[in-house]
């Protein structure tokens, strides 16, 4: 028997591990996107939010350590994956096209490296900009905290930024139009039943977040930052 | 009966180390009654007489049980049609003019032996890492001396009707052979005669396939797609499921 290390770095170990790990980022995104709307709520809710994480102190780092291995590992074996079919398949086909019916092949599955190499590139610049950006300080609960809500705000309202992100989200949303039923599949669920329940609600849940996180960026920079209707300033 | 002329671009290569080409031809009066490798015989007797070398093919019965005559046609292994081996194929689904390409299956682990012909025994080696069990031979026991329930058989069963021939590969943009291994596996550990090797069977299974130089499986369900005999990707899920069992 291979020990559990072994186990985990054969073909069918690593699937299961992507599968892990790609659920648990889609857990990360949910609740990415509900602290996200905290920017409608309250002018002191998304500071709030803010805070309350970084009062977490030891128990934020093994969150964010976590976050980064599983990160790491989904991203470093959807790229040997990749890597990994070029030898399997030196010469490609002169024509090539799939048998449709039960096949998932399409736009979505057949992009996920593609996808997946611009969410890596993406996260580097994402966490530059809003973990470790210039951030003033505001006072919440008498204590002085980030003030992350106007970072937001003045970030998206550079169309850069804004239809940058945008992008990116609809590659997130094509990502997990593939990626949410196939980390079921890799998990080991065979109903046949199941399985096409299980596609449409990741197709519909994979659409939903990427509207959900590419509407604040759009909002902000056509509602003019603290001018749009949603979005209370002080 | 229509006779419909029909062009090919067929692939040619001499052998695994002679880099291969493709080929046009042109048949003319192909009936729509013939089967797609009855097209390729009056290909391969037009070739004769002209004194050109033969279309290499692998074929055995003709009536899609063998899983020999695995090639890929305009793109998809064994053509366009669902739960249909290529010998399987009728003229009848082409229409007068056509271009056909036909490729063999390409993966390293399936290296070209001639033309359309590839060597599949990685299959056998992935069988002989596990896909029996063992008892002692002799005379036959009883048929109903284990008692298998219906539902178990009939999925045992399903997973069984694999013929080996290797489309799944063949269509997979990974080229994994997660589907034959995957029904090889299901099959033999859904049953109480594979129980006793089931851990053992999982992992040397698993562990020759990536041998082997096949791909990974990224669950496109192409495989499931061109399966001959509609093998279903819950296969897959199986073993993988078997496996986790295996190593905890």
């Amino acid at each position: 028997m291979p020990s559990l290390i072994e186990a985990f770095q054969s073909q069918v170990g690593r699937k299961i591990l992507t599968g892990l790990t790609g659920f648990l980022l889609v857990f990360f995104i949910i609740f990415h996107l509900a602290g996200n709307l905290a920017i409608f709520g309250d002018p002191d809710a998304m500071n709030s939010y803010s805070q309350f994480l970084h009062d977490l102190g030891p128990l934020l780092w093994v969150a964010r350590i976590g976050l980064l291995l599983i990160f790491v590992i989904h991203a470093y074996i959807g790229i040997s994956i990749w890597i990994n079919k070029r030898k399997a398949r030196p010469q490609q086909y002169k024509v090539y096209s799939s048998k449709g019916g039960p096949s998932k092949q399409g736009l979505s599955s057949r992009s996920m490296a593609f996808t997946g190499i611009v969410l890596l590139i993406f996260v580097v610049f994402h966490i530059n900009t809003f973990a470790l950006g210039d951030m003033d300080t505001v006072l919440i609960d008498g204590r002085e905290t980030h003030d992350v809500k106007t970072l937001v705000i003045d970030t998206f309202q550079n169309p850069i930024y804004a239809f940058g992100y945008t992008i990116v989200m609809i590659l997130l949303g094509a990502h997990l139009g593939h990626g949410i039923w196939s980390a079921f599949t890799s998990l080991t669920l065979r109903s046949k039943k199941a399985s096409a329940t299980i596609y449409t609600i990741g197709v519909v849940a994979a659409v939903l977040l990427a509207v959900g996180f590419l509407f604040i960026p759009l909002y902000i920079y056509f509602g003019g930052g603290c001018d749009a209707a949603l979005i209370n300033c002080n | 009966m229509s006779l419909m002329t029909i062009n090919l671009k067929v692939w040619r290569q001499k052998n695994a180390e002679t880099p291969g080409k493709f080929e046009d031809y042109k048949l003319d009066e192909v009936s729509e009654h013939m089967s797609f490798l009855e097209m390729l015989d009056v290909l391969n007797e037009k070739l004769i007489k002209e004194g050109k070398d033969p279309v290499e093919f692998d074929y055995d019965c003709r009536e899609g049980i063998c899983g020999s005559c695995n090639m890929v046609i305009n793109g998809r292994a064994h053509g366009p049609k669902h739960k249909t081996a290529a010998c399987q194929l009728h003229m009848r689904t082409y229409n007068d003019g056509d271009t056909i390409v036909i490729e063999p299956p390409r993966a390293a682990a399936f290296p070209i032996v001639k033309d359309l012909v590839v060597d599949r025994s990685a299959f056998d080696r992935i069988i002989e890492a596990g896909g029996y069990i063992s008892v002692k031979t002799g005379a036959a026991p009883e048929a109903n001396l284990i008692p298998v329930a219906q539902d178990t058989s009939n999925d045992a069963f399903d997973y069984a009707t694999c013929i080996g021939c290797g489309g799944c590969v063949a269509a997979c943009p990974n080229s994994s052979a997660a589907l034959f291994t995957g029904a090889k596996i299901a099959h033999l550990n859904s049953l109480p005669q594979g129980q006793p090797e089931r851990d053992k069977r999982t992992i040397a299974m698993v562990n020759q396939m990536e041998k082997e130089g096949f791909g990974d499986c990224s669950n496109y369900a192409e495989c499931e797609a061109v399966c001959p005999v509609g093998i279903s990707i819950s296969a897959i899920a199986e073993m993988r499921r078997d496996y986790i069992k295996a190593i905890f």
